[in-house]
């Protein structure tokens, strides 16, 4: 049933002079949705006409509403010839569809024309009434909730998560249809972007069907794509996972996870650590990355049907050869938990969470990194409507990861995320994430009656550490990892690096700071067509990748950590060459081992001056090694060495690491010369390629004094965020000259490239120290022949610099072995406790909010019982929080820096200090007539609360020049075009009565000039959450309410 | 480096002062690039020459954008393009229009035409402002002039709320376009040794005293145009110096009140007539507009050069013309006690503003 769209355009500003003889402007505004127009009268002679239209008013269908945008379009009358068109606003009106965001859209918005930007403002006035739709077989989605967000959002907790859901639609790209030769630019560019709003929407809706199907209301991590195909087509793609969220009563908002803390972990480990042993532990290494399986007839006779398709051998890193072996010892533990997930998670097509960070215990070990890559040819896509191919295109890679993560004892991909790289008819497909093993209860309906059993089998890991253990069977590993007993615990493997493309649990226990980790390559390759050019790439791709991943391997070793987060491998095509990125951030897991050192040997021990260069070299990297150190303030508790953990049957002392060409290991006994007791990572010198690799190695600058930088949401090892935010995109593009570029050349030049950037903007943000630069996304891409484009979006975050010293300073000695006994107490209450209010207690000492078993269905008939339920259980948990604040006055320190590595999780800063900082920063942005929207590509403000959700931002723009010498080059072009972008999402925020914008992030930005024609395209596409944001208030009336609020979200393991 | 395209926007817009100012002076990027490696930008942030060439051009790129916005500097407050925190827009906007002393002095009380426009490279070459700075400048006065113009009530309230500048700022462009307008002759080499600030307070005086909007401040132009009444009346002093009595009544009220005060005493008995006269005539003359535009020339060759001659101090030129000026209210035949006043009060203060020992 139909809704009824209201809209009312008031006035404008700042009009542009459309008519040179007076100097003003005749200016109306047709308003359309659907096919429907209204026009309003013509308010002559102005630059601020005030029209003061009447209602407008639609009558739609749901389903347009979802789909269409609201077309406003600003136009100069004139008598004698054609009316000229001022610029356009397109207002998404989905957020007004949903009760819970926004209820009226009211605002100034920027008029926009793909060939002038901006011309001025309009103020406009939306609402909706929408009837409420029974219908069972409506096609649209009305309610449906997205977020960008990649956790679950502040202010709402989750019931159940549901899972992977995603969805794709294809059209033809109107500027390669033939009606492009005969009409304008702006009209093909407003085509083009009326279509993918269009698309957008409908994508969105059919997403949003699904959800519903599932159960759910809601999609988080939503992440949409365009895939500009060229000639074949436009592809909008978007994938999320499907969730039900509950709203936390307003007021309330998650504020820490503090009191989660002391009384969940202690208590899983004190009630059933003793029915454990070490060998049951599964286990998982580093990183297992793959392509597609075996090459398929990449000379088939069947030529080029519509989708030739190379595929990549399968590679796993951080190993040689597979460790095979039979493995049916599998412990009892591990079989149960299997049969449990399997029930919750196999039923499932792809067990994929595109979230990035958990509640607590949702994540129980993560395996390592899956990647799939594919080549393939596009072909037009001949009926829109049945968009099979690229459909399973996708599904191929998908099981592709799923089969990887069984492979590493994984039930579950976390941190999905995917992606492509189009170079004319070449496209490659790519999709990574995190092999998990993740607490089946929040997938799973009616958990309650299973309670006892999870209760008895529980993971006995303490949060800081569980998620590193190894999830796999030890005896079968797919490929030979060294194993270690946990640091930490001791109880069960860990292995020496963990690779993850997803953040750092809250819970876990670091040492000193993280960094930001980049491997960068680029291979040249022959210019080729079809076929032949899909093979040479998919032969290219894994020898890149390996690189890659040694690369990243070599570096971390060099900042001395032994973890990475946020780990996103990118592979850019173009004509001659291909690009690859890798970023992460680098952390000291206390958990894992410590790291070896990186020992250099010759291939040639005889030649006497090799051996001194190698003997200098040695000395620059143990040098650097030491200084890292330093830097980022490692400092790991001392071990009482090997009491405990003596490793496991280890076959070698040393992990080695081979360069991609080099030989096989048969000259292992030769290297040995190890210094110490650490193994060390071998890296050897066979050519002066190799040389060249070294010293690229020590070139990466460490940022300068007061800087931090990382590309995960938060910085490892900083917890106390101060207010003030500075979000940034910067894009760059080189021009290589023409001379003959050779491989180790090209590295070079994108090495610095890359380098220079961070260079610049520590440079541009020096007023800001001490700061860090968050959530640091690269994204490369070679858009012509010898162009290299480079775009980063980031946010500059200060911080309060004494603070974090004290903490680090007495973080790894209370992070440490020493904890146990200090925590002996909160276990003890909760035993007492639980005996007196037995079924309950049982399944929250367990962690499961019992709410997360019941099944959407129960939920909706007996809402009444569920939310009674739950209260009782809140207060409950209330109680503890509070008997537990008061008996941990002896282990405050500790529960203090638990609190801060929470809080600043929780993005929020509860130290009064930054408080009052963050107070006179905004009080000092406040004031003038524009509402301040600040942006931010993570999932907080620091120092703020998010109390509501608005809906999602999702823009997309092409602008257009001709005049490119005007704009100041294509430099001025571009800035002033991400200016305009920036502009315009603030006013769309601004107008749904928002004041910020939350995991903002920039998917595309491609750009097409002709300096010779002085002309140039650009598109961007940029998504994320409009809310409110509140700045954080007094602590203590906050800190009852939203600890409960917090519990219930994070469950608890 | 080959870099094709350099760009780096924050949601709030960075500015850097120090490259505002270098902006502002019109120096080249590579220019600034220089000045601020001398500044020794670099040594505090480990950066490279390159890193501050692309910072510089970025900065330079924001402040050309933001340009457009500053001439109406009303506009910058409720524009959507550039996220800038307000007390930075103040800065902004306050630097954009502060002007050079020495580049003020050359064109004030100039018509802002094209034709002085040409001559600014001229200009530019004498005081060693930029050519650039110099444009930005005089682009500035003729704006605020243009607007103002058109505009009731007083100049420097309506200057202030039309271009958003602190109140100091706002009367100095009050006395631009008030020169401008009355086209005052400050060029001639006697008149090279009085600062614009001199001018600017002497502006003041004229513009509260001596205008339309003196006495009614509803009118259009009321602050820029003379009062025409009031000039006309000023004829009426002429009898103090044609009518010999009253001449010499004055002159000896005067020189009784100052014996003995000053070591001066003789030379101002001496040039009494001669300083009267020359006060007198010039007030009597202003109803030509080819006077007024000679009034500060006049008043410096008529009284302050003759009185210089003499070695009169400051002090002396203060107790001189208090008495000079209240003397004349104790001429019994004297009719014309409001215009004196009127006259004399503004007189008085700028020469007092005017005569440097």
């Amino acid at each position: 049933m139909p809704g009824k769209l209201k809209a009312k355009i008031v006035a404008g500003r700042h009009l542009p002079v459309m008519d040179r003889a007076s100097d003003l402007t005749d200016a109306f505004v047709e308003v359309k949705f659907g096919n429907t127009t209204f026009k309003t009268d013509v308010c002559p002679k102005s630059l601020n006409p005030q029209w003061n239209s009447e209602w407008f008013k639609f009558e739609v269908d749901d389903e347009d509403l979802q789909d269409e945008p609201l077309q406003i379009t600003v136009l100069d009358h004139d008598t004698y010839s054609a009316n000229d068109a001022i610029g356009k606003v397109y207002i998404d009106i989905d957020p007004l569809l949903c009760s819970e965001a926004a209820s009226v859209i009211s605002g100034w918005f920027p008029i926009y024309d793909t060939i002038h930007g901006i011309r001025g403002e309009i103020n406009v006035l939306v609402k909706v009434e929408l009837f409420n739709d029974l219908n069972r077989f409506r096609q649209s989605s009305c309610g449906v909730k997205f977020f960008c967000t990649t956790s679950i959002p502040r202010c709402y907790r989750v019931a159940m998560v549901h899972g992977f859901v995603e969805e794709l639609v294809v059209n033809e790209d109107p500027e390669y249809q033939w009606i492009d030769r005969i009409r304008t630019p702006r009209a093909s560019n407003e085509a083009r972007q009326r279509l993918i709003s269009l698309m957008s929407g409908e994508l969105q809706r059919k997403i949003g069907l699904k959800v519903l199907e599932m159960g759910g209301n809601a999609v988080v991590g939503y992440l949409q794509c365009f895939d500009l195909e060229g000639e074949s087509g436009l592809v909008v793609r978007a994938i999320g996972t499907a969730c039900t969220l509950d709203k936390l009563s307003s007021g309330s908002a998650p504020n820490t996870t503090t009191h989660v803390h002391p009384n969940t972990a202690p208590a899983s480990n004190a009630c059933n650590s003793p029915s454990k042993d070490g060998k049951e532990s599964p286990l998982a290494h580093g990183c297992r990355s793959t392509h597609n399986s075996p090459v398929h007839s990449a000379c088939s006779s069947q030529r080029l049907s519509q989708n030739f398709s190379v595929s990549v051998p399968t590679l796993i890193f951080t190993g040689m050869g597979s460790g095979g072996s039979a493995g049916k010892e599998a412990g009892p533990l591990k079989t149960l938990l299997r049969q449990q997930t399997q029930t919750a998670l196999e039923q499932r097509e792809f067990p994929f969470f595109t979230l990035t960070s958990f509640p607590l215990g949702f994540l129980v070990h993560v395996g390592g990194v899956v990647s799939a890559r594919s080549v393939k040819l596009l072909d037009r896509i001949h009926n829109p409507d049945e968009p099979e191919t690229r459909d399973a295109w996708w599904e191929e890679i998908r099981q592709e990861i799923k089969s990887h993560a069984k492979a590493l004892g994984c039930h579950a991909v976390v941190g999905y995320s995917e992606s492509t790289s189009i170079c004319e008819e070449v496209c490659i497909l790519s999709a990574s994430g995190t092999a998990s093993i993740l607490n089946p209860r929040y997938m799973r309906e009616g958990c309650l009656d299973i309670g006892n059993t999870d209760h008895r089998f529980e993971e006995p890991s303490p949060p800081s550490c569980g998620f590193c253990h190894i999830p796999y069977d030890e005896l079968n590993m797919p490929f030979p990892a060294q194993l270690t007993y946990c640091h930490h615990c001791r109880r069960q493997k860990v292995p020496d690096v963990l690779f993850t493309t997803i953040d750092m649990p809250s819970e876990a226990a670091v040492s000193g700071k993280g960094c930001l980790i980049q491997a960068r390559l680029c291979r040249l390759k022959k210019k080729a067509q079809g076929e032949v050019n899909a093979t040479v790439i998919s032969n290219l791709l894994p020898f890149m990748e390996y690189e890659l991943h040694t690369q990243l391997m070599n570096k971390l070793k060099l900042r001395n950590m032994n973890a990475l987060f946020g780990l996103q491998i990118q592979i850019s095509v173009g004509e001659n060459m291909l690009l690859g990125l890798a970023s992460a951030t680098g952390v000291y897991l206390t958990a894992l081992p410590a790291p070896g050192g990186i020992q250099i040997a010759g291939k040639t021990p005889i030649d006497l001056s090799n051996e001194h260069h190698i003997l200098t070299i040695q000395k620059r990297i143990n040098d650097t090694i030491a200084k890292n150190r330093e830097l980022y303030q490692i400092n790991p508790p001392e071990l009482t060495e090997e009491v405990v953990g003596s490793p496991i049957p280890e076959p070698r002392q040393r992990s080695r690491l081979f360069r991609s060409h080099s030989e096989s290991s048969d000259e292992l006994s030769e290297l040995d010369l190890s210094h110490g007791k650490k193994d060390a990572f071998v890296l050897e010198i066979d050519d002066t390629d190799a040389v060249e690799d070294i010293h690229s190695l020590l070139t990466d600058a460490p940022p300068p004094s007061g800087f931090y930088s990382c590309n995960t949401e938060i910085m490892p090892g900083i917890y106390n965020w101060t207010s003030a935010v500075q979000m940034f995109t910067s894009v760059r593009v080189f021009r290589l000259s023409n001379v003959n570029l050779t491989n180790q050349g090209l590295n070079k030049i994108f090495t610095d490239l890359c380098e220079n950037l961070l260079k610049s903007f520590y440079f541009k943000l020096r007023s800001m120290i001490p700061c860090c630069l968050c959530h640091l996304n690269f994204t490369v891409a070679v858009p012509e022949d010898e162009l290299i484009q480079v775009a980063v979006t980031a946010v500059a975050m200060t911080f309060d610099k004494d603070q974090t010293q004290e903490r680090t300073a007495d973080k790894p000695v209370t992070k440490g072995c020493s904890e146990t006994e200090e925590q002996l107490q909160f276990p003890l209450e909760l035993f007492a406790d639980s005996s007196s209010t037995n079924t309950q207690t049982s399944s929250k000492i367990s962690g499961v909010p019992e709410s997360t078993g019941v099944s959407p269905r129960a939920a909706s008939v007996d809402y009444g019982s569920f939310a009674d339920r739950c209260s009782t259980w809140l207060e409950l948990l209330r109680l503890k929080a509070h008997t537990i604040r008061r008996g941990s006055v002896k282990t405050s320190r500790r529960t203090q820096s638990l609190a801060h590595s929470a809080s600043s999780l929780d993005r929020c800063s509860p130290l009064p200090e930054g408080r009052s900082r963050s107070l006179r920063s905004n009080r000092s942005f406040g004031g003038g007539s524009v509402t301040v929207v600040k942006m931010t590509p993570l999932s907080f403000l620091p120092g703020t609360r998010i109390i509501k959700y608005l809906g999602i931002i999702n823009m997309f723009f092409i602008r257009e020049t001709t005049s490119l010498r005007e704009e100041g080059g294509v430099s001025g072009f571009l800035h002033s075009f991400i200016a305009e972008v920036f502009a315009m999402v603030r006013a769309h925020v601004a107008a749904l009565g928002g004041n910020a914008v939350v995991s903002y992030s920039m998917k595309e930005c491609m750009l097409m000039e002709n300096p010779h024609k002085n002309q140039a395209q650009c598109l961007i596409n940029v998504s994320g959450d409009a809310v409110i944001c509140v700045l954080e208030t007094d602590q203590e009336p906050m800190s009852s309410t939203t600890s409960i609020g917090q519990t219930c979200t994070s469950g608890a393991t | 480096m080959a870099m094709e395209l350099d760009v780096f926007v924050g949601n709030t817009t960075i500015m850097d002062e120090e490259v505002y100012q270098l902006w502002l002076d019109g120096y080249t990027v590579n220019d600034a690039v220089k000045v601020r490696m001398e500044g020794g930008v670099l040594e505090e942030c480990e950066a490279s020459a390159d890193v501050l060439l692309s910072d510089t051009m970025d900065q330079y790129r924001t402040f050309q954008m933001c340009e457009r916005l500053l001439h109406s500097p009303a506009k910058l407050a409720n524009q959507l393009l550039f996220q800038i925190p307000p007390h930075r827009q103040a800065v902004l906007i306050e630097r954009y229009y502060t002007f050079d002393d020495a580049f003020v002095r050359e064109v004030l009380g100039k018509k802002l035409s094209k034709g002085t426009k040409k001559d600014l490279d001229d200009i530019s070459a004498k005081t060693a402002v930029t050519l650039k700075s110099c444009r930005r400048q005089f682009d500035n006065f003729k704006r605020v002039f243009k607007v103002v113009e058109e505009l009731k009530g007083p100049l420097v309230e309506n200057i202030r709320q039309h271009f958003l500048l602190s109140d100091k700022l706002a009367r100095d462009y009050a006395a631009i376009v008030f020169f401008a307008n009355n086209r005052f002759e400050t060029g001639k080499r006697k008149l090279q040794y009085i600062t614009f600030q001199d001018f600017a307070f002497c502006a003041g005086q004229l513009i509260n005293n001596w205008t339309v909007g003196a006495v009614d401040n509803m009118v259009e132009d009321m602050d820029v145009d003379l009062d025409k009444e009031f000039l006309q009346e000023l004829k009426e002093l002429k009898v103090l110096i044609t009518d010999k009595d009253l001449l010499d009544q004055h002159k000896s009220l005067v020189c009784t009140a100052l014996r003995g005060k000053t070591k001066a005493f003789n030379e101002m008995e001496a040039n009494f007539k001669n300083l009267s006269r020359g006060l007198v005539n010039i007030a009597a003359k202003l109803t030509n507009t080819k006077d007024v535009r000679d009034f500060f020339i006049d008043l410096v060759e008529k009284f302050i050069e003759p009185c210089r001659s003499d070695r009169w101090t400051a002090a002396d030129m203060r107790l001189y013309l208090t008495h000079y000026t209240n003397s004349a209210h104790i001429l019994d035949t004297f009719k014309h006690q409001v215009v004196w006043d009127r006259y004399m009060g503004v007189v008085k203060s700028c020469i007092f503003k005017m005569y440097h020992d």
